[in-house]
């Protein structure tokens, strides 16, 4: 199919690949075609219908989204036929939406609404279908609204949900005009298998799917004389939050971002990426822990292959889907609740602030960390250990609230302590960054040698592929790791739940067998979180990533365990890794949950 | 054209020759079997009319190790029932039309989509194929037919969303290329054929493609079997010749006080009186004056009826089977409806009309699949040829 077809668009001649679409073909010299339905990381659909062009001699009208080019076709985009189409399907959207768009909480970002006022729907439009159906709103989850009044049926949750996730929380039901995105039994999200990871939030092009939103409570935490109001941002917030404040995909913004958090008033400016560095020697010592039972110790009670916990849309996935694997799952916390944990005990301590008066905010590429804060298990602290988690797309629009001029912002540093953080915290933002921050620390502590990769740089780990496997021999080991000398460390990487669901699926199998998994539940790691800003496209997320290896590489510390401020923070207050102190505070368990 | 078109019983003539046919079909080269069909211009009679010897030529071609052969019995469209009937009583003839299209196309399994109101045909049915099967081995032939159940859905008609069903899945239409002879039940190229038009398969193989061919006009051949229903005092199954003018049909079928016929069911075109005389029966091509296809459901109305609520209850029948995935269908069809409800209230100018007949037309050339398009085919006519009874 890669032979070349000639065809024409709006009188201008295109060359394309055979098995391309109208719509690619159009996007290659520049005309745009107005879609809905239509997203670059999900199957194609055809079904909105905004996208119809008309050809030359046919009578119906083609969907450019769904149709193939053929040659010699003659295709016009913008003829009376298509126009009047557009607006009546247009209209038909909006009269089936609810329209309040001054009250929608994606006003302005809306992509209905764009093509509305493109459109110029006016008054003399359909009847309001909306009246008639009674709408209720699901806000019962700790992460997503679903707002089904917005809805038009356009299926790119359903597929996102499917396709991306493989977990089809989001499905279709009824039919005609009952018909609506549903869930498992009409349930609530919160009652069903969604794991919050909001990727469908980010595709959702109305205001049907939003996160819930958390901005009054901080206001007023900032608002309150009594409350000290920590914030932590996570590495993957710096790289992207430029886009949702009108500036390019791949900007790093760490600085003006630290600036933008003092003017916003919080009382300590602190990062995630100081917890990431310690989840690294936690985690890392816990998994060289299990290869000695394993290996050395014979003992059955520990488990293998380990895979990481820092994403809870992935925790929550493996609860769902294999919980004979928990105890397979790294026990380390996520990042933002060991930091949760530190801030109202250690942190609280040193600077002489008593825990209830702390109020501890993140700032998360994410939506399932405002699920995870909610866990009963965080509470390690005696208090929430994370009061309120806002997505990259709310810390923007309080910058906006707060008349911030984002771009003129003077760059800024983190505080001291809890604010100092190396290289391999940066990238636990893309997808392979947690594995090659471990790799990083675990080879160095058996070994006494740095990684065998030019510039630290793990490679293999590293890109956008869906599932990346990487075999580390290990030789010369210390004395005290003998056992593990000529065994070849085999760990595997993956994005994305439905690609977590082929690599568990291999490991129960057998198919496969892995010392150590990493596995993130968002496309591309936590740059392409549900909670970042919307749109997301492979391109978009290719140059976040590029972004948050650049920050490593121009990092003046590389690897967690010669963070100064977390070797302090042991010295001081956790004494030892996997110790007294951090299985209270940095180590948790899983709970089986149902698979519907 | 002179011709006297006449009412004829080939389809319901029970013949038990079936082994016969089967043998001297499968003997013939299957070009030659294709050709016949071709040359007898039999045409799909589920409505939508595609060359059916083109049909299994395609599949024939197609490169796959597995194919299909489904038989489209879901007989969904409001004022037909003939489907139902040619199952009952030959259904060995519409057996035979598959399994001669699955020996030409390289097929080893078929299935019966059975509507799900027609649960009651399904066990005498599985006797037959079971009996059926066992002269397929005698002959040597390697296939076997099984029915797949419908659940009641009318959009499971349409030939994507019936695969999709078959597979599983929600009923929905799928974009189109590909095509089911490349790409069709379970990604495999098949051959989907309404239930009359395999029946008739079995004629043009024991007849010849001349005999068939007699029959009709120009580009609609052959007969086709009618459900007669409404307003008249002979309501059932009728095999006619294609070609007839509905002043005749309405001659012999009607009460005498007919004001318009509904050709082609829900999907399909009302004629009002006026057009009787110039409105012909058959496929879309050179005949003279209006040509309407129909899937065999034809509607008498006479003078008693409102075509108010004749329209009404189509279109509460297409808000409820719409699948609801594409725009046009799903949101179109809810506002065709309440458009004509506002506008005989009053609570809409008599102008709307124009702005919903806009509508339609917008979904007949946007629609994915042939219900939203065929929508504006009842709305229009209505609307057009009674539209003071829309108003007042």
């Amino acid at each position: 199919m890669s032979d070349k077809i000639n065809l024409k668009i709006d009188n201008i001649a295109v060359s394309i690949n055979g098995g391309s679409t109208i719509l690619e073909a159009a996007r290659k010299i520049n005309i745009r075609i107005p879609t809905l339905c239509y997203h670059e990381d999900l199957c194609v659909a055809g079904n909105c219908r905004v996208c119809v062009v008309e050809q030359a001699g046919s009578d119906r009208l083609l969907p450019a989204c769904a149709m193939p080019v053929s040659e010699g076709m003659e295709i016009h985009t913008n003829s009376m036929k298509v126009r009047n189409a557009r607006k009546q399907i247009v209209e038909l959207l909006v009269s089936e939406h609810r329209a309040d768009c001054t009250r929608c909480y994606k006003n302005g970002k809306c992509e209905l609404q764009e093509l509305a006022s493109e459109y110029i729907v006016g008054e003399n439009g359909f009847i309001d279908l909306v009246a008639h159906k009674g709408y209720t709103i699901d806000n019962f989850s700790p992460s997503i609204i679903k707002d089904d009044s917005k809805c038009i049926r356009c299926q790119r949750c359903v597929r996102t949900c499917d396709q991306l996730q493989s977990i089809s929380a989001l499905t279709v039901a009824h039919k005609g005009e009952h018909m609506k995105i549903s869930s498992f039994f009409e349930k609530p999200m919160f009652e069903v298998v969604c794991t919050n990871c909001g990727q469908c939030v980010n595709r959702c092009p109305t205001g049907a799917l939003t996160e819930k939103t958390y901005l009054d409570e901080v206001w007023s935490s900032l608002n309150s004389e009594r409350k000290h109001v920590v914030v932590q941002t996570a590495p993957a917030v710096r790289i992207a939050l430029g886009e949702a404040l009108g500036m390019p995909a791949g900007e790093i913004v760490t600085g003006k971002m630290v600036s933008a958090l003092r003017r916003l008033g919080f009382s300590s400016v602190l990062d995630t990426d100081f917890t990431a560095d310690l989840t690294i020697i936690e985690e890392g010592n816990e998994l060289l822990h299990r290869l000695k039972k394993v290996v050395k110790d014979k003992d059955d009670s520990v488990k293998l292959p380990m895979t990481t916990s820092c994403s809870p849309g992935w925790v929550k996935f493996i609860e769902h889907a294999f919980p004979e694997y928990l105890p397979n799952v790294s026990t380390a916390k996520s990042p933002q609740q060991m930091f949760g944990a530190l801030a109202k005990t250690f942190y609280a301590n040193k600077i002489g602030v008593e825990p209830e008066n702390m109020v501890s905010v993140s700032i998360m590429p994410c939506t399932a960390k405002k699920y995870e804060a909610d866990r009963p298990e965080m509470r390690s602290s005696g208090y929430k250990d994370v009061d309120y988690v806002l997505t990259t797309r709310e810390l923007a629009l309080m910058i906006k609230q707060a008349g911030i001029d984002f771009a003129s912002l003077p760059d800024d540093e983190f505080d001291s302590i809890m604010g100092e953080s190396s290289g391999a915290a940066v990238i636990f933002g893309a997808t392979g960054g947690v594995m090659e921050a471990a790799l990083r620390t675990a080879y160095e502590v058996v070994t006494g040698r740095e990684v065998p990769f030019e510039n630290l740089e793990i490679t293999p780990v590293r890109g956008m592929e869906s599932i990346r496997e990487a075999n580390i021999k290990i030789e010369n080991v210390l004395p005290e790791w003998d056992f593990l000398e000529g065994v070849e460390l085999k760990t595997c990487v993956a994005h994305g739940l439905s690609n977590a669901k082929k690599i568990m699926e291999a490991v129960r199998d057998g198919k496969a067998e892995y010392h150590f998994i990493e596995i993130m539940a968002c496309p591309g790691g936590c740059l392409g979180g549900g909670g970042q800003p919307i749109p997301t496209s492979p391109a978009i997320r290719k140059k976040r990533s590029e972004a948050i290896y650049a920050e490593d590489r121009h990092k003046p510390i590389r690897k967690s365990h010669e963070n100064p401020e977390v070797m302090h923070l042991y010295e001081e207050f956790l004494k030892e890794p996997l110790g007294h102190v951090s299985h209270k505070l940095l180590h948790t368990h899983y709970t089986e949950r149902n698979r519907y | 054209m002179k011709k006297n078109l006449q009412r004829l019983d080939l389809i319901f003539k029970n013949e038990h020759d079936t082994k016969t046919i089967l043998k001297k079909t499968l003997a013939r080269s299957n070009d030659e079997v294709i050709n016949d069909l071709i040359s007898s211009g039999l045409k799909g009679r589920g409505g939508a009319g595609f060359p059916t010897g083109l049909k299994w030529k395609l599949a024939a071609e197609a490169e796959a190790e597995n194919k299909y052969v489904i038989c489209n019995a879901d007989e969904g469209e409001p004022g037909t029932f003939k489907d139902r009937e040619i199952l009952s009583s030959v259904p060995h003839k519409v057996l035979t039309g598959m399994a001669v299209c699955a020996h030409i196309i390289g097929a080893k399994q078929g299935f019966i989509y059975l509507r799900g109101e027609y649960s009651f045909l399904k066990s005498q049915l599985l006797e037959i194929i079971d009996d059926f099967h066992g002269i397929l081995d005698e002959c040597g032939v390697n296939f076997r037919v099984e029915i797949f159940m419908g659940s009641g859905a009318y959009i499971c008609g349409e030939e994507s969303a019936l695969f999709e069903s078959m597979e599983g899945k929600r009923g929905e239409p799928r974009n189109k290329p590909p095509f089911p002879t490349d790409c069709g039940y379970m990604n495999r190229p098949t051959v989907i054929n309404n239930v009359e038009t395999l029946a008739h398969t079995y004629s043009i193989m024991k007849y010849g493609p001349e005999k068939f061919k007699d029959l009709g006009v120009q580009d609609s051949r052959g007969s086709k079997v009618f459900s007669v229903s409404g307003d008249t005092p002979i309501p059932g199954i009728y095999e006619l010749e294609f070609g007839m003018s509905l002043q005749k049909f309405v001659d012999d079928f009607g009460d005498g006080d007919s004001k318009a016929v509904q050709v082609g069911g829900a999907s399909g075109f009302c004629v009002p009186r006026k057009r009787f005389e110039k409105t012909i029966i058959g496929y879309q091509g050179k005949l003279r004056g209006t040509s309407l296809p129909t899937g065999g459901s034809m509607m008498i109305f006479n003078s008693s009826r409102s075509m108010y609520n004749v329209l009404h209850n189509y279109l509460d029948f297409f808000v409820e089977e719409s699948c609801g995935q594409c725009t046009p269908c799903r949101v179109g069809t809810q506002q065709l409806l309440l458009g004509i409800q506002a506008v005989k209230k009053g609570e809409q100018p008599s102008v709307y009309l124009d702005k919903l007949l806009d509508l339609a037309e917008a979904m007949r050339v946007t629609a994915k699949c042939g219900l939203g398009q065929s929508v504006a085919n009842s709305f229009s006519s209505i609307v057009e040829n009674f539209r003071e009874e829309m108003i007042y």
